[in-house]
């Protein structure tokens, strides 16, 4: 067995007590740094590397004190997301619609566990999915060219109607407004400025760091001022940390189904952890229908995303190893470090350098095993975070947030910028517009731009090519070369048609039942 | 009141890293980590550290934004006599200044300590396509411009699309508007892309393609170098096929313009003294990069010439007026 004698060297680089109390170090580091809005794993990865150089760290220890801090930073993300409803870190978001009104409803203990949980699964499913297949999925990103990245980008917009809202053009509009917002910048085909102003500031675009702390963190403290400290929403009740051992057997279908999801999202360079917990959070809402329940605060809606994103975090290194290609800002980082350290990822890393490839999987399994530990008792800790009374928390938040936003470019337009998008979160929240479409419009929308507009350059404007069509020569004509835009297309429009149908089949006898 | 909060926020930061004081040298990498700008600042920083040139750690700022321009302006602005700051530099900088992306400032706003190591340019096919040298690259394309796409990690109009550019006039091919190019997110993601079949060619940096050579995947049909690179002596040079074009991706360092020039010998001095370690010829092979060490006033007045030329061929394909 190759796989295990390849597993006994990963262990035999990583198990040592030096190596175990960085992974602990790391795990306990990471999992704050998630938790405080703003920053997420990549700026807390970007801070530690330094430190990693100064101990003077050989390149397994490294490698296994941040990837400790990358796995502890997605675990940490939820943390706030729940009980603040301020995501921690993007692929957090969507573990605030199920997971704050959960908290809400007095079940705070219960969401942590249950996500702490769907993380370890997540996380442990993405690392053995590594282990086994890496070398062989990296090949699925050769198959994924801009019409097929198109295709997927339009997946995920077309389910976003149904989400945070119970009005669909409410969300819609939201949408549109953070796909304008993406706009904003450099071009990345022409490398022309739009919508800038002149201003260098904008010429990279707005961050969603800085939308999402805006819109979430100082919106909220917006609406405690106003109410003059009587309504904030973040006087959730407390209540008591048991081991909802009902609920995660209930959930473990879910759970396997939004590691799937979050694994494949993870392993296609540039989608990222943030789409996997959003396609596992629409699929598993769509697999348990409107019974389910879906963003009124139901335990499998915490435990879909969470899954998903930890899959995503560890799908990311299969590119990121395999092909030199990051596949999120996270494992940018990462590879940062591993070039800094003379090593070169790339697809003969596992075979050139089997000491870390199988080092950095080994210190994987470790810091999973180590964070689960440390989350699930650490719950009661976390939920004491409620019976701080609000005028002292919400400073507190407003601090980190400044903070956390300045350390990402050192500039004070940012904090100009995440103040403005307060004011407009607070705005939307009395309009109730949904906010989270928002940030999926300025997290996905150059994305999307992007493939659409190179495939229109490669087809010299033929639309047929986003369908899987290319011209191939005068006398065959069109030539049908793959068949994953189409179905990535036909799922995109069931996606948004189905909901529409759904609920009408669905109301009616609920409506008499009631 | 602006300068009391950076250096409070800073010494958060820091206090965070567990780095040294604040006295301490500061790199800043105009880009976000991960990239080329962050890899200069991170091995040089290591570097001076390791050998003594600097008496603690070397903390690396990422300031990206704009290109580099944020972090160009913010030099130019604000820290214009700091003589305890060094900016990495590269092709990319000059090229950006060329085309005037940086908000109006021009190059003679700060000063260019050196180069030391250069991603040659580039120009690499699928292991199963039909070229066979870069000639029959260029016949194809002269013969219907349509027929080959280029990927690169550059935006149009950045310094990989240029390269390409660059081959086709020398060979004669003047409709240069016509050539297809897509921008991706980097040199790697150009590279799955021109494996896949979606791109015919790739156009990049040694560094980005170490890898996907070594594994076989791809063929590498020119390098834009003088010389072949030593390590990768089975790639043919542009030059040797007939094909004058010379373009690498140096990685150096800026300093402000304010500093005296006692500290700009002394960070030259620190430079060559990096240029000359083990440890840098060691991260080199690792990286791909080929020796290219101009260090001083020689290099200012080599910068100079790279941006007149920039300036002219982004003039012909309408980057610029």
């Amino acid at each position: 067995m190759e796989l295990f004698s390849n597993l006994a060297l990963g262990f035999s680089v990583a198990l040592s007590p030096f190596t175990l109390f960085l992974a602990v170090a790391g795990c306990f580091l990471g999992t704050i740094i998630g938790a405080l809005p703003g920053l997420g794993p990549s700026n807390g990865v970007a801070i530690l590397i330094p430190l990693a150089f100064s101990l003077g760290l050989d390149a397994t220890s490294a490698l296994v004190l941040m990837t400790a801090v990358y796995y502890g930073a997605m675990y940490g993300g939820r943390i706030s997301s729940i009980l603040l409803n301020i995501p921690g870190d993007e692929p957090a978001l969507m573990t605030t619609l199920d997971g704050y009104p959960m908290a809400k409803a007095g079940r705070a203990g219960d969401a942590l566990v249950l996500s702490g949980f769907a993380s370890f699964f997540g996380a442990l499913f993405a690392t053995i999915g590594l282990m086994l297949l890496a070398p062989l999925l990296s090949r699925i990103a050769y198959q994924f060219g801009p019409s097929e990245y198109f295709a997927l980008y339009l997946l995920a917009f077309s389910t976003l109607g149904g989400i945070a809202s119970k009005n669909q053009a409410k969300a819609a509009l939201a949408s549109c407004i953070g796909l304008g917002i993406a706009m904003i910048g450099l071009d990345n085909q022409t490398g022309m400025p739009r919508f800038t102003g002149g201003n260098l500031h904008l010429m990279d675009g707005v961050d969603f760091l800085v939308a999402i702390v805006g819109l979430f963190a100082v919106a909220e403290v917006f609406v405690f001022i106003e109410s003059h400290g009587r309504e904030s929403s973040i006087g959730v009740k407390l209540g008591k940390v048991t081991l909802p051992v009902r609920d995660l057997t209930k959930g473990i279908g879910t759970m396997l189904r939004s590691s799937v999801i979050g694994f494949i999202a993870g392993v296609l360079p540039g989608a990222g952890a943030s789409l996997g917990s959003f396609l596992a959070y629409m699929g598993e809402k769509n697999v348990q229908g409107e019974k389910g329940g879906f963003g009124t605060g139901v335990p499998k809606g915490v435990m879909a995303p969470e899954a998903g994103n930890n899959a995503a975090a560890g799908g990311a290194l299969v590119p990121m190893l395999t092909l030199g290609v990051p596949g999120s800002g996270t494992t940018a980082v990462l590879l940062a470090l591993l070039l800094t350290l003379n090593i070169t990822p790339g697809p003969t890393l596992f075979t050139d350098r089997p000491d870390v490839v199988w080092g950095l999987i080994a210190s994987l399994l470790i810091a999973n095993f180590v964070l689960l530990a440390m989350n699930v008792p650490m719950v009661k800790m976390f939920v004491h975070i409620l019976s701080v009374p609000a005028w002292v928390l919400l400073p507190g938040v407003m601090m980190i947030s400044f903070v956390g936003i300045y350390s990402l470019s050192g500039s004070y337009f940012d904090l100009l910028l995440m103040i403005f998008f307060g004011i407009i979160g607070w705005i939307f929240r009395k309009l109730d517009v949904p906010t989270v479409p928002i940030i999926l419009g300025i997290l996905l929308g150059n994305h999307m731009e992007d493939a659409l507009r190179r495939a229109m350059i490669l087809s010299d404007g033929d639309w047929r090519f986003l369908f899987g069509f290319r011209w191939h020569t005068p006398s065959s004509g069109y030539e049908f070369y793959s068949a994953i835009p189409s179905s990535l297309l036909v799922l995109a429009v069931a996606g948004f048609v189905a909901p529409i149908f759904l609920r009408r089949v669905i109301k009616k006898p609920q409506a008499v039942s009631d | 009141m602006q300068t009391k909060v950076r250096a409070l926020a800073l010494g958060a930061i820091m206090s965070v890293a567990g780095s040294a004081a604040l006295a301490a040298t500061e790199c800043i990498a105009p880009a976000n980590p991960g990239g080329g700008w962050d890899f200069t600042c991170r091995q040089i920083g290591k570097i001076l550290y390791d050998i003594g040139q600097v008496d603690s750690p070397v903390q690396v700022t990422n300031m990206a934004g704009g290109g580099g321009g944020l972090a160009y302006s913010h030099v130019v602005n604000e820290r214009g006599d700091d003589n305890n700051l060094i900016v990495a530099a590269s092709q990319a900088t000059a090229t950006r200044l060329a085309q005037n992306a940086y908000a109006g400032l021009t190059a003679d706003q700060v000063r260019f300590v050196g180069a030391i190591g250069a991603d040659p340019g580039v120009i690499v096919v699928a292991a199963d396509s039909p070229f066979m040298s870069l000639g029959d690259m260029v016949d194809a394309i002269k013969a219907d411009p349509g027929s080959v796409a280029f990927g690169g990690g550059s935006a149009a109009g950045g310094f990989d699309h240029l390269k390409v550019l660059m081959v086709l006039k020398e060979a004669g091919f003047t409709d240069i508007t016509k050539v297809k190019y897509i921008g991706l997110d980097g040199g790697g993601d150009a590279i799955t892309q021109t494996i896949g079949g979606f791109t015919q060619g790739m156009t990049g940096d040694m560094s980005e393609i170490v890898g996907f050579l070594q594994s076989g995947e791809v063929r590498a049909l020119a390098v834009l170098t003088e010389e072949r690179v030593p390590g990768f002596e089975d790639i043919p040079t542009a030059l040797e096929q007939g094909f004058d074009v010379v373009a690498v991706n140096w990685r150096g360092l800026y300093v402000p313009k304010g500093i005296s020039d006692a500290d700009f010998e002394a960070w030259g001095d620190r430079l060559q003294a990096v240029a000359d370690s083990q440890a840098w010829q060691d991260a080199m092979v690792a990286n791909g990069l080929a020796p290219f060490t101009k260090v001083g006033g020689d290099f200012q007045s080599w910068v100079d010439g790279v941006i007149a030329d920039t300036v002219e061929l982004s003039k012909e394909i309408g980057v610029i007026q």
